[in-house]
This record gives C-alpha cells, structure tokens and sequence, in this order.
C-alpha cells in the first residue's frame, strides 16, 4: 500500500530544511562540518528517491542488450567490469562507451549534479 | 588511576594529561597544555592542535603544537583496505618530516615521537604552522587574492626540492611501479567487490600504455595536492600528509595536484586550482626537476582520478564494514561518480 503524503522526497526536503535552518546556525566545528555533509546527503537521496527506479532500469535494459544477456544488475555490472579488466572490451566499443556515458549521467545528475 | 596501554580511545581530559606528561617528558620542564581542539579528519588517524606552557626556571614560554597520533587499533577492524593499508606508520611519517625539513622542504617542524610509555597510541608531536589548508578559502577569499598567484610556482619548486631527496637519506619506503600502483587499485576493488566499469575500463586503458619502467625511482609525496598544503598570505607555509609517501615515478605527484577534483571548482586551473599545468611542469623545471614528459604526467593524471575514485570507495568502505563508523566516510562514496564523468571525459580526451 502506497504511503500518505510526504512521499519519500518530500519528506527527506522537510528533514533537510530544518536542519540547514534550525539546527546548522547552533552548531560548530567538526559537527557543523558532520551535519553540512549529512544534509548534503540528504539531497542526494531526494534525488535518488525521485530518479533512481528509471534510471536503475534503463541501466539493466542497456547492460542486457550490451551482454546479450540476462541478470540482475549487481551481476550484470560485475559480468561487464570482468570483460573490461581481461580488456575483452575497451574503449573502441561504440556501444560500451554508450552505455558508460548514460550510466554516469545518471549517477552524477543524484550524487552531484553541480559536477562538472 | 591505572594506566595501562589502553584498548579503546580515550577521553579528551585523559588524553591531555597523559599529553601533559609526555611534553614534559621531552622539555625536560613542567608543561602546562590548554586549547587541546580536535581537527576534523578520520577516527583512526587523529590530528590535535593544542598550546603547550613551558614553565621553565626563567619565564614560561609558550608554542602552539600539534600532536599527529593513531589510537592503539581494537581487534577485528585490522586488513582494511586500499590506501589505509599503504599507509606509512606515524613513526615513519615522524622521520620523513625531519629529512624532508633538513632538505628545504617546509613542513611542520617534527618535534617528537610518542614512546609506549606516554600511553597515547602511535605517533608525533609538531609545532602549528600558520595558516590554512582549506581550499575554499584558498580559492576564494580575497584575503588569499595575491597569494593565489604564488601558489603554483611556489609548489612546483617545492616538488622538485621533494624529488631530489636522496633515496639513501630516507628510512626503507615502498617501491611502486606503474604497474604496481594499477595492481593495488585493482586489488581494493576486488576486495570491496562493488564492480564499477569504469574504473575497470581506465585501468585497462592504462595498463595499455605503461609509462617507460626505467624511470629512476625517486621520493614520492604521494597526497600532494590542495587540501593538503598550508597558505598564509605569504604562500606556502607547510606540506602535509606524507603518510602515503613511497618511492617511484616523480611524475605522479605532478599528475595527482591536477586531478580535477583537487581543483575545488576552479576547473579551469588544472594545477590545483590556481593555475595552468604547464606553470607548473615550467616551475618545477626552473627548481631542478626534470624535464617533464607531458604524456607521462597526464597518464598519472587519469591514474590519479581512477585512484581517488577507489579511495572513495575504501573510505566509504570503512564505514560500511563497521571499522569506522562516520557520515563523513559513508558520503564519500557517493563522490566516486564524479570521478567516473572525469574519466570517461578524459579517455575521450585522450
């Protein structure tokens, strides 16, 4: 069964906000430091609840069709780092380099869109 | 109170007193220590600032110190990985400060090392050095605004003074080719057992295009990079963080300062933030360096982004195996995607 409103995202923003407004200001030192990378973190995951599913599975339909192959994503990227360090493929592969370059945007656009 | 070699850490009050007794130790006077102020860093290898008062015969004097100390490892948290596990012992940190100061190098002065007696784990004692290591300010405080432009140079001549260190003058450091330095990574990877592609994918690709072995071998900083420098507005004051020291190719110190993500935002400067990569390869050549092969540097340079991003994972690592609990560490490693966009941009590049 679906959960009431605030769903994941929106739960996680109002636990940031008051933590940046309400409890950052007090604090000081290496916990105001602890506390600026956990709100960081916080960020992250409401992007992660927002995003992840369809980039997750856009991720195993590419891997599937790159190995020709079935699995679960865990064992399908473990297939694929086996394959690149016996240098079975490398950065010739058009495909390979495809699939890398949309894996990681992904990545990048939840852990640190500001990246560059 | 007892005072056995203890297990766990310590509180901070006992950890002044027995500071306390391990100062006048080596003053050979009554020292009085206050301020004692932790600097934010990892559990398991502490730095401490802290004033210490010798009440010497005549009038007291008074330094600021620095207490550099690993606490005693409690069983079960040992064979971590990666890094940790290349990581120099603080009595060997202790004798590279000496040699590196005797040699021009700045660093904070080594003062002295700890003995199992002073009870407080493994490590040193080093006088304050003013200034700041922090690269947002470095970077963007005005105050910083003409030192910016000195910090590049200044680093250059410092690595190439770092670099003609004679190897006889050091304490027995681990040798680490090229292929070495792959085959390590390679094995922290095993050992978290997270398969990323990419860093799979780069180490392949550098595999492929090994930097000539006959380099001769010289002192290697091996964490030589903004965050880990302090700056006054002077420039430079102190090199820190030699605890992944080792002997090998110059050139991987010159590749790591520009990886880019010791640039801190300021991508356009690859030498660390402040400036080009050829003001830097020109300082260092003007101070006695070698003359450096480009190529080379740069395969550093992706070796260097590959490698941070492992250390990502290490970090993360010991926080997810339960050795060092910390948000600081578990954030870490969701850093290493940053590394994975730097990699593929830079094997396009290539």
């Amino acid at each position: 069964m679906a959960q009431d409103r605030p769903h994941a995202p929106e739960l996680l923003r109002a636990i940031r906000e008051f933590l940046a407004a309400d409890v950052l200001p007090k604090l000081e030192g290496r916990t105001q430091f602890h506390l600026k990378v956990a709100i960081n973190s916080l960020a992250i995951l409401e992007r992660e609840t927002t995003n992840a599913a369809t980039a997750d599975a856009a991720e195993l339909a590419r891997l599937k069709a790159l190995l020709g192959r079935d699995g679960s994503l865990p064992e399908l990227n473990a297939e694929l780092a086996r394959q690149l360090r016996a240098g079975l493929r490398d950065e010739t592969d058009a495909a390979l380099m495809a699939h890398l370059r949309a894996t990681i945007a992904d990545k990048i656009a939840i852990s640190n869109p500001k990246w560059r | 109170m007892e005072q056995p070699p203890e297990t766990g850490d310590l509180a901070p009050a006992e950890l002044a007193r027995r500071l306390t007794a391990a100062c006048a130790r080596h003053f050979g006077c009554t020292v009085r220590v206050e301020g004692l102020f932790r600097h934010s860093g990892g559990a398991s290898r502490q730095t401490w600032g802290f004033d210490a008062t010798l009440e010497h015969a005549g009038s007291p004097q008074r330094d600021a110190l620095v207490l550099r100390r690993d606490p005693p490892r409690s069983a079960g948290t040992g064979a971590l990985t990666g890094e940790t596990s290349l990581a120099l012992d603080r009595g060997l940190e202790f004798e590279l400060l000496q040699v590196a100061q005797r040699h021009g190098v700045p660093v904070p002065a080594p003062l002295f090392a700890l003995t199992p007696g002073d009870g407080l784990g493994e490590g040193f004692v080093m006088r304050h050095v003013p200034g700041t290591a922090i690269a947002r300010e470095l970077l963007r405080d005005p105050r910083y605004a003409r030192t910016r432009a000195n910090i590049v140079p200044q680093l250059g001549g410092i690595l190439a003074r770092l670099h003609a260190i004679p190897l006889p003058e050091l304490p027995a450091l681990r040798r680490t080719t090229p292929a070495e330095a792959i085959a390590q990574q390679r094995h922290v990877l095993d050992t978290i057992g997270e398969p990323h592609p990419v860093y799979e994918l780069a180490f392949t690709w550098l595999e492929r295009r090994l930097p000539a072995v006959d380099v001769a071998p010289r002192f290697v900083h091996g964490d030589f990079r903004t965050g880990n420098f302090l700056a006054a507005e002077e420039g430079v004051t102190a090199i820190l963080d030699w605890e992944i020291a080792h002997t090998g190719d110059p050139l991987e110190d010159l590749g790591w300062m520009c990886i880019k993500s010791w640039r801190f935002g300021a991508v356009e400067n690859p030498a660390g933030g402040f400036g080009s990569r050829e003001a830097l390869f020109a300082a260092y050549e003007a101070a006695g360096g070698e003359k450096v092969d480009v190529a080379r540097a740069r395969w550093w340079e992706i070796f260097g982004t590959a490698r941070w991003g492992v250390i990502c994972m290490a970090q993360a690592w010991k926080h997810l195996s339960g050795a060092e609990h910390s948000v600081e560490l578990a954030s870490i490693g969701r850093r290493c995607a940053e590394t994975e966009v730097d990699l593929l941009q830079l094997l396009a590049e290539a």
